[in-house]
């Protein structure tokens, strides 16, 4: 039986700028169902968090409550992570973010967890532009809870109760993206060549960056009435165009002469090489991605890929200007200086 | 890359490397399995089939398995392949009962040269089969080298009696104490139907031009010559200083066995450096914890006689070079000659065949060396009823060598007394059985044990140092038997992809721990290695590709450090992947009358 993974790893396992290996970024064993496509999510996480290098220690992982909202035991065990209430990672982050600004934050939700008991949370978390990963593995139901249609699910679109879905799907990208994220992308859990680079361009965008990540619930909701099931997505999904990020991009590759490259700078001094087809959408216009959404939708499609990226945004921090030096790191006088001081603020406001 | 082709019976058994590394192929994990389950009668039966003495190569087999074991690329050492094996036959009840009945005698009558393990094989296989075997010796008793030159030390005369009578007493009518000093004499005795020459490679190499061999001669000994004389009893002492000549593992047993008969300072002196030695890692490491020490690059000049009586050699010094091929020579290093003091000598730096009893008229035809010429499969010679086997067929060996070819022979054998072509062989029987029981559940156990190679205790250096026949390994008990099975990473459990069950989820990839799986764009092989996951350089060991997938990517697996672990299989939605066992028997004579 085999509730244990082997301990062994490949012998010649490669490492990466600070000497880990891909081992250093796992987490515990999986308990989802075989072939989940979070389980897959879970992976490409690792994959980005190892080939950006970055240090475990200085990641925080951050989730709801839901099959999706479990996979943080699954991935980076050596990060500090926190398992909130259902629909409530938005608010729990928001405040780790203010006391600490220096993590990493990458949170994790599901579709229940994001577009329904969570979505007050979630819009607002948008609007005030946190610098954090905000991926939703959508499966269209509530697996945790056996499968019940959750706000994301196409209409019409069946799970395997067979009952087609009556009402009108939210589309979670369209609305960060009209909610001014800077940094909004939709994937699938099956296509880790484009899923991985996207969360590594989420990691180094400087603000609210989402992964709208389509993730075939094989138990619930893999049948072909359904519009998550891995067949179905594979058929009818249509990629933007192609990125790199320049430090990390192992070669200077090979300059298709039919794609243009727009290279954009990132705020850490990263360059990200958008590649894409002369007539394809510009990502950096949010009126012409949303229509190009729209349009999509109507032809059956599912646009992915990066779709909308500003750097110009401003996070939280910025917007509300507070001290570039964490909170946690402040001494007590630093944090509470007295009464002398609130004396002052309060008769500057009078 | 084209979809590999599974139905080919070596693409699986390349894959349970210590079978595929075994002369006589040994169903290894199989009867790993069977001890760690405490089943050791049925462990010992399977190794009996195939290796035919269990007992003796559990304790001294040259284990060609043991560096092609997979868990030895996963981590740093192999299983103890061998010393399981010692752990089945230490462990097992009487199994007289289990095995084969002697057929009626089939008419038919064999005469094999030599007792050694490639004849004791051929009667192995024959004699259930009812043919009436002879069986020719000069020593006085059976087993060949096995009981001549392997030191008791290492291999006990009860284990070695225990395997060898069970083939002789299958009714074989063996004749010792008698040299055959003609093979026309056989090839003339039209009662024979077919003749097995297995008489070793006999003739130990001298350094007859070396200056002082003659006159030191009452104090220099060929190294098979002494052991035979020591096994025999004929030899009692040694002197105490004692120098052994060459670096492979007849020289370990005459450094050893010299230490064990009043030999004091006794040290070994190669030509070349430590590490081309020719001797097991593993034999130079017990002579070594023996305090034994051994000279590197130093090239005998001669023996050093006073008074008619050896005291000493003189050495060149060398050290190795190597020219752009590759090729080493030796070259002096200019230094003083180094002066070694001894009262003995030893000389073990080769063996050659001899076949000074085979006349050259007889239509067998002698090649390159004044070495028979023998089909490398059939082991038949240019006589057609005359086959050889063993150090006889191709040079010096090992014993698992030697049962191999015994085995082959006797196909041969039995085909051509029944009348068949030679060449008429069956492919070896291949079964592949899916092991899946239930959710999370398989037949075998997959949960390994992490643990480093389990060293094999042994006997107080002091005491084994006194005793001649005290077997100096005292082999794994049975906890320590169990814990050391448990390395086994069962690759004879093999991971069978089916792409039209793959729905690409990547449940496979991702919960693999050696990142085995890659769901990739076909290419040709170079480049399919050069864009998997992890490194594949190792080209041993094959890609198994797949056919392509509805994304027009394909599976494929490096199968270089798989464990076996089976998660693949257990996190695939579909059951693309199953595990199954595939076995693998070699035929062996009689199967193909069945
Ligand atoms: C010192 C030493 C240590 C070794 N240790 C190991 C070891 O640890 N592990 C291992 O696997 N291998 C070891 N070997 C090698 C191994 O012993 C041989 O490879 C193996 O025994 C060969 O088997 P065989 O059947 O071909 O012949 P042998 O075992 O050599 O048997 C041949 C027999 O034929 C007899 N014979 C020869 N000519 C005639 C004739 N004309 N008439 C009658 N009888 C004749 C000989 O007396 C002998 O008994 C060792 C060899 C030596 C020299
Ligand atoms: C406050 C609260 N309400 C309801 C639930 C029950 N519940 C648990 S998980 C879940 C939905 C999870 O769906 P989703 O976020 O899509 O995750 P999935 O399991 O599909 O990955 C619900 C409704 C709960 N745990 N807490
Ligand atoms: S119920 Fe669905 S979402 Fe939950 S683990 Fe199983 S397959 Fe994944
Ligand atoms: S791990 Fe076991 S089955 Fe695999 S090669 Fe080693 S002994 Fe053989
Ligand atoms: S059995 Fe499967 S999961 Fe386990 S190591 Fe081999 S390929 Fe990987
Ligand atoms: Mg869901």
């Amino acid at each position: 039986m085999s509730y244990l993974r082997s301990s062994f790893r490949h012998p010649h396992a490669q490492k990466n700028k600070l000497g880990y290996t891909q081992a250093n970024y796992e987490g515990a064993l999986s308990t989802l169902c075989a072939g989940c496509g979070h389980d897959s999510i879970s992976n490409s996480i690792i994959n980005a968090c190892f080939e950006l290098s970055l240090e475990p220690h200085k990641i925080a992982k951050m989730s709801g409550i839901g099959c999706s909202s479990k996979t943080p035991a699954y991935f980076l065990s050596n990060s500090h992570g926190f398992n909130s209430v259902h629909g409530r990672m938005p608010s729990v982050t928001t405040g780790a973010n203010m006391g600490n600004r220096d993590l990493t934050y990458i949170g994790v939700s599901g579709d229940g967890d994001t577009a329904s008991i969570g979505m007050g949370q979630f819009m607002h978390l948008v609007r005030r532009n946190l610098n954090m990963v905000y991926i939703v593995m959508n499966n269209g139901v509530y697996g945790l809870t056996k499968g019940q249609d959750s706000a994301t699910a196409d209409l019409g679109s069946a799970s395997k109760k067979g009952v087609p879905n009556m009402y009108e799907p939210m589309d979670l990208c369209e609305l960060a993206i009209s909610l001014g994220s800077g940094y909004v992308a939709r994937s699938f859990s099956g296509d880790k060549d484009q899923l991985v680079p996207l969360i590594k361009g989420a990691i180094k965008h400087n603000g609210f960056a989402l992964i709208d990540c389509i993730s075939p619930c094989v138990t619930f909701n893999n049948n072909p009435q359904s519009t998550k099931s891995y067949e179905w997505v594979r058929d009818h999904k249509e990629a933007t165009g192609k990125f790199d990020l320049v430090p990390e991009a192992a070669e200077i590759q090979v300059q298709n002469p039919n794609e243009l490259t727009e290279s954009i700078q990132l705020h850490d001094g990263t360059t990200l090489n958008l590649h894409r087809q002369p007539d394809s959408l510009d990502i950096t216009c949010r009126e012409s991605v949303l229509s190009a959404l729209e349009e999509a939708k109507q032809n059956q499609q599912v646009l992915t890929g990066l779709l909308h990226l500003n750097t110009n945004s401003k996070d939280t921090h910025d917007i509300i200007n507070t001290s570039s030096k964490p909170l946690n790191q402040m001494s007590e006088s630093e944090l509470c200086p007295g009464s002398d001081i609130l004396e002052s603020i309060n008769a500057s406001l009078r | 890359m084209k979809p590999t082709d599974i139905k080919n019976p070596e693409y699986f058994h390349k894959v349970v490397d210590c079978q595929y590394a075994c002369p006589a192929h040994t169903p290894v994990p199989e009867y790993i399995r069977l001890i760690a389950a405490g089943r050791y009668d049925d462990a010992y039966m399977i190794n009996w089939e195939s290796n035919v003495f269990p007992g003796i190569l559990g304790r001294v087999c040259d284990r060609p398995c043991e560096p092609a074991c997979r868990r030895g690329r996963v981590e740093e050492e192999p299983v103890a392949i061998c010393r399981l094996k010692r752990v089945a036959a230490d462990n097992k009840s009487e199994i007289k009962d289990r095995l084969p009945e002697i057929a009626p005698k089939n008419g038919k009558k064999i005469a094999l040269v030599g007792a050694g393990p490639a004849s004791l094989t051929v009667a192995r296989d024959l004699a259930p089969l009812g043919y009436e075997i002879e069986l020719f010796d000069e020593q006085d008793i059976g087993g060949g080298f096995m009981r001549s030159q392997i030191p008791s030390f290492r291999l006990p005369i009860e284990v070695l009696e225990e395997e060898v009578n069970y083939i002789l007493d299958m009714g074989v009518a063996a004749h010792f104490k008698h040299y055959v000093d003609s093979l026309k004499s056989l090839v003339d005795n039209q009662e024979y139907d077919a003749i097995f020459v297995g008489s070793g490679a006999p003739n130990g190499r001298d350094l007859a031009n070396l200056p002082g061999r003659k006159e030191g001669d009452a104090n220099i000994d060929l190294g098979i010559n002494w052991l035979d004389s020591v096994a025999f009893g004929h030899t009692k002492s040694i002197g105490k200083k004692v120098i052994v000549l060459g670096g492979g593992n007849t020289a370990m047993d005459c450094c050893r066995t010299s230490k064990r008969l009043g030999g004091d300072d006794v040290r070994v002196v190669v030509r070349s450096p430590k590490a081309t030695m020719k001797a097991s890692p593993w034999e130079i490491e017990d002579a070594e914890n023996e305090d034994i020490p051994i000279y590197e690059n130093h090239v005998p000049h001669e023996f050093v006689v006073e008074n008619g009586k050896l005291v000493g050699m003189k050495f060149e010094k060398v050290r190795a070079e190597y020219d752009e091929n590759g090729k080493r020579s030796l070259v002096p290093t200019g230094e003083d000659l180094v002066y070694m003091e001894c009262d003995h000598v030893l000389i073990a730096i080769g063996q050659d065949n001899a076949f000074p009893w085979i006349e050259r008229d007889i239509g067998i035809e002698f090649g390159k060396w004044d070495m028979p010429v023998v089909d490398e499969v059939t082991f038949q010679s240019t006589n057609e009823r005359v086959f050889f086997g063993g150090d006889a067929a191709f040079g010096p060996s090992n014993i698992i060598t030697a049962v191999a070819h015994g085995h082959q022979a006797a196909v041969s054998i039995h085909q051509f007394c029944s009348g068949n072509s030679v060449t008429k062989r069956l492919d070896p029987q291949v079964n592949l059985v899916s092991q899946k029981m239930g959710f999370h559940e398989w037949t075998y156990d997959n949960e390994i044990d992490h643990d480093k190679r389990h060293l094999v205790p042994h006997v107080d250096k002091e005491i084994a140092l006194k005793n001649l026949k005290l077997e100096v390994e005292k082999g794994f008990d049975q906890e320590l038997g169990y814990q050391e099975a448990m390395r086994c990473l069962n690759c004879d459990v093999q991971t069978v992809f089916t792409d039209n069950l793959c729905i690409e989820c990547d449940a496979c990839t991702d919960i693999c721990p050696t990142n085995c799986i890659n769901f990739i764009d076909n290419g040709e092989e170079d480049d399919l290695r050069g864009r998997l996951l992890e490194p594949a350089d190792d080209r041993s060991q094959d890609l198994y590709v797949s056919g392509e997938l509805k994304t027009n990517r394909v599976m494929v697996k490096d199968e270089n450090v798989c464990l076996h672990c089976g998660l693949c299989a257990e996190r695939c939605p579909t059951a693309a992947w199953d595990m199954q066992k595939f076995t693998y028997s070699v035929t062996k004579a009689g199967t193909e009358c069945a």
